[in-house]
Parts: structure tokens; sequence; C-alpha cells
């Protein structure tokens, strides 16, 4: 039912969209740490909380690049009419949208300039596992060392290598939501 | 976004249903207001975009044939909403009137169904004849004012 694109996005916009983006900052700000998001239920593949990540983080000014499966007529409505997100290639979005298979090679994104490091993209990545444990974490925001299942580790240590330039992460996993900025070092356990 | 219309809407003529939506956009919001409670139409709904409100840049062209220009901003309020028979509507209004604009979604939506005609004669022609009858006084007022030019014959030619 086409309809189907028009329903799912928050019901009290100001408050939802606050709480989410508390949320995000926290996750960003403290890798490791897992929240859990609600609000929005967009249609398959696209989990949760990638879809409450895109309604508080994406509108007409974030270029979205949409990866693999996610890359459907049905999450293609829906983000074009919850957020108003323009759908454009790899190498001009803000943000990418995928499983982590989907989204390689990763060198298609954006990792800033020197000049302006902010002008990377931030990678969602739909996660089968999204638990705190595997791979350890330190640097900035992480108390000691922290645990959290990255889809791959070598790919983060030469991102945070490229340091101040490189893309953000985050990882989802149905309603859960946990980010790995670039500033973090990542070893194997 | 012509994946997002229903069927009901595909199959209705676009330029009908662009009259009016126009007609809901330009109607001041006291009008509509007033003859929609007038109309005593209550639909059950749910919202699939609450009102919001915006800014939109109104662009124009010297003449209607000039490169275009950035006339200015104007503040433009958005809603949609969902009937329970399923009907879709989609509303814009100008001004920040967040009760305007679900009106305007809310008729939308209902003009795409069985009782089109009813909401028709209830809301939409006293709002047509409303705007008709502004533009005449001030289409009169400014002919009032109007001034006739005469030319002499100069020589030149």
């Amino acid at each position: 039912m086409p309809g189907d694109a028009l329903a799912g996005g928050f019901s009290d916009v100001p408050v939802q969209a606050a709480r989410a983006f508390r949320s995000a900052m926290q996750v960003m700000a403290r890798p490791g740490r897992i929240e859990t998001m609600t609000g929005a239920a967009p249609p398959a593949p696209m989990t949760v909380a990638a879809g409450v990540l895109a309604l508080t983080l994406c509108d007409a000014d974030t270029p979205l690049h949409l990866a693999g499966r996610h890359d459907c007529a049905a999450v293609r409505d829906w983000l074009t009419f919850h957020t108003g997100a323009p759908l454009v290639a790899a190498g001009r979005a803000m943000f990418g949208l995928g499983t982590w298979d989907a989204l390689q090679p990763l060198d298609r994104f954006a990792i800033g300039t020197p000049d302006y490091p902010d002008r990377a993209a931030t990678l969602i990545v739909e996660m089968d596992v999204l638990q705190a444990k595997g791979a350890q974490l330190t640097g900035p925001g992480i108390r000691g060392t922290a645990l959290l299942s990255l889809p791959d580790v070598a790919v983060f240590q030469a991102n945070a290598a490229h340091f101040p330039l490189g893309f953000d992460t985050f990882l989802t996993c149905a309603d859960q939501l946990a980010a790995l900025p670039r500033t973090t070092r990542v070893e194997s356990a | 976004m012509s994946s997002l219309t229903s069927p009901d809407a595909a199959s209705a003529d676009p330029k009908a249903r662009q009259a009016w939506l126009s007609l809901l956009a330009r109607a001041p919001s006291t009008s509509v207001l007033r003859v929609w409670n007038a109309a005593k139409l209550a639909p059950d709904h749910i919202d699939l975009r609450a009102p919001e409100v915006g800014a939109v840049m109104v662009r124009g062209r010297a003449g209607a044939v000039g490169a275009p220009f950035n006339l200015g901003e104007m503040s433009v309020t958005r809603a949609s909403v969902r009937l329970r028979c399923g009907a879709i509507g989609h509303g814009y209004a100008q001004g920040r009137s967040t009760a305007h604009a679900r009106i305007a979604a809310l008729v939308d939506a209902l003009m795409q169904t069985q009782v089109a005609d009813a909401v028709r004669q209830a809301v939409l022609c006293p709002l047509e004849a409303e705007m008709s009858s502004a533009r005449e006084a001030r289409a009169s007022r400014a002919a009032a004012t109007k001034v006739e030019f005469f030319t002499l014959v100069r020589g030149e030619d």
C-alpha cells in the first residue's frame, strides 16, 4: 500500500527528535556505550535505530547514500517524505546507510579535507549483532577501555590513523545504537 | 513524489486537485476556519505529518520572462493526514496557522472520497466566492485611481 511510505514517522516531533539527538550525541561522545532508540517505524530492511537516526539527523541539506538492499523504493519513499534528504552517490553523501558489506569500498566516502575535516561522511552501519564485547576501544570519551562488537578492526585502525580526517560511524542493530568516532583507537581483543 | 500519491488521487484530475489546494493555501486563515467550522465536518483521521511551520523562498521573474530572482521568504505551514477510509490528504497554507494547514489536508483527503461534492459545496465554493469578491473589490479600487495619459503629437514623426 503506497500509504506505508507516509506512516512510521515521529508522532511528537520536537520531543522525540530532541531525545533521539541526545542519545546520538551520547553514543558518539562515549564510544562503546549502547542506547535504545524508539519512535520510528521505517520500512524493511531499515532498522528502528537507523530510522530514528535518519529522522533526527537528515534533512534537505544532508545528502544521503543508500547502499545495497537499503536502496529500494520503500526506503527511498519513506526517507523522501519524512526527511526530504537528497539521495546521492557515495562520493557526495554526508551520510551512508547500509550493511557493512554493502557500504564497501569505504574509500568512496568523503573523509574531509585538512582545511575542513568536518566535511566527512558519517556511516550508519546496520549490524546483525551489537554488543559490548569484541574489539577494545580507547581514546577520548572512554574511561580506561571499552568493548564493542565491530564489523572490522583493521579498517577502523586505518581510519583513526587518518585523524583529523576520516569518517565517523554509527552502528545500529534493531533498536540499539552505538557509535565509533574517528578519534577512537581500536585494538582487536 | 508520484509514487507517494494514493491511487484515488492519481486517477483524479490533477488540475482540479491543484485548483482546490491552491485555493486552500491562499485563502485567509480566518475564512478557512469559519467555513470549516460551519460545515460541521469532523472526519476521523490520523496525522501522517503533524502541522509544521517552515519558510519557502518566493521567486519571481520580471514581466514573467526575465531572469529569476529571489523575491523573499514567506512562512508556510504544511500537514498530511490519512482518513479512516485510507484517503491521504496533503495541505499547505500560507502563514503560521497549524489549524489552517490541517483543515487544508483534511479537505484534500475528503475531496478524494464519495463526499467530495458535499465538501465542495460547503467549503470550497464559499471560499472561492469570498476570494473572488475580495479580488474584484481590490481591482475596482485600483481601477478608480487609474490615470489615462494623453500625449500631444510633438512633430518628430
